[in-house]
């Protein structure tokens, strides 16, 4: 009767609509059906667990970089046919017109159905990126080794 | 034998993944035993529900194509 739960690590690397947007689909449905979900946003990844509208960086290529790079879910647009915003644009308005559930309600029952979203120490650093530019819902930022461990015991493990 | 759902829910114009998240939430506010009925338009929901009580361990009491358009499913909470 009490099996012991099973647990899935997501590695999200990408911080691209389509890429965050499988990520937190997989996460939500793992969570759903009563499995441990731990995601683990490193790089371009972090995009998706930055606020919206918050520009990073505090020197001038840190800033560059959080004007060139804009985080958030309303800000990232899909890996290919992006098209300067158009893609973006064009993708989440045919999202709409079907359904398809948005991005920030996805991640909202993600959280809700308790995955953990931990943010990466060494790309946060690199990136210029602090806790304060972070959604709340995110846990302290952590290393390689930690995310490691949660693999270890994980049954599945996804890198996107 | 309690034969009448415990709750009735609307997931017409929902997506994946959204029916099983639903679903997920739902069964936490029955009681063990109880039954939650549910309509659905996606037709993924004919796979997708019965792999998700396959992995919790909830009992899939009836799934069903209703009108061409929506799907019935009724999941009992096992535990």
């Amino acid at each position: 009767m009490f099996e012991k739960k099973e647990k899935l690590t997501l590695v999200v690397l990408s911080g691209d609509l389509d890429k965050v947007m499988a990520s937190y689909i997989i996460a939500s449905g793992a969570a759903a059906a009563g499995m441990e979900v731990v995601m683990f946003f490193t790089f371009w990844g972090l995009k998706a667990i930055q606020r919206d509208g918050v520009l990073t960086g505090k020197g001038l290529f840190g800033r560059m970089l959080g004007v060139m790079n804009r985080g958030g879910l309303n800000a990232i647009g899909p890996s290919r046919l992006n098209m300067g915003g158009m893609g973006r644009w064009m993708f989440k308005l045919m999202m709409k017109q079907k359904g398809v559930t948005q991005l920030p309600e996805l991640r909202q029952a993600a959280i809700d159905l308790g995955v953990k979203l931990m943010p990466c120490q060494m790309s946060m650093d690199v990136m210029e990126i602090t806790c304060d530019h972070l959604i709340p819902e995110t846990t302290e930022p952590v290393g390689v080794a930690t995310m490691l461990e949660h693999a270890k015991e994980s049954s599945i493990q996804f890198f996107i | 034998m309690s034969d009448s759902p415990k709750l009735t829910l609307d997931f017409k114009g929902l997506l994946c993944p959204m029916p099983v998240v639903k679903i997920a939430q739902a069964i936490k506010q029955v009681q063990v035993g109880e039954l939650i009925e549910a309509v659905a338009t996606d037709p993924g929901v004919m796979a997708d529900i019965p792999a998700w009580t396959r992995s919790t361990g909830h009992e899939l009491v009836a799934l069903e194509k209703q009108d061409g358009k929506t799907f019935r499913f009724v999941v009992k909470r096992v535990k």
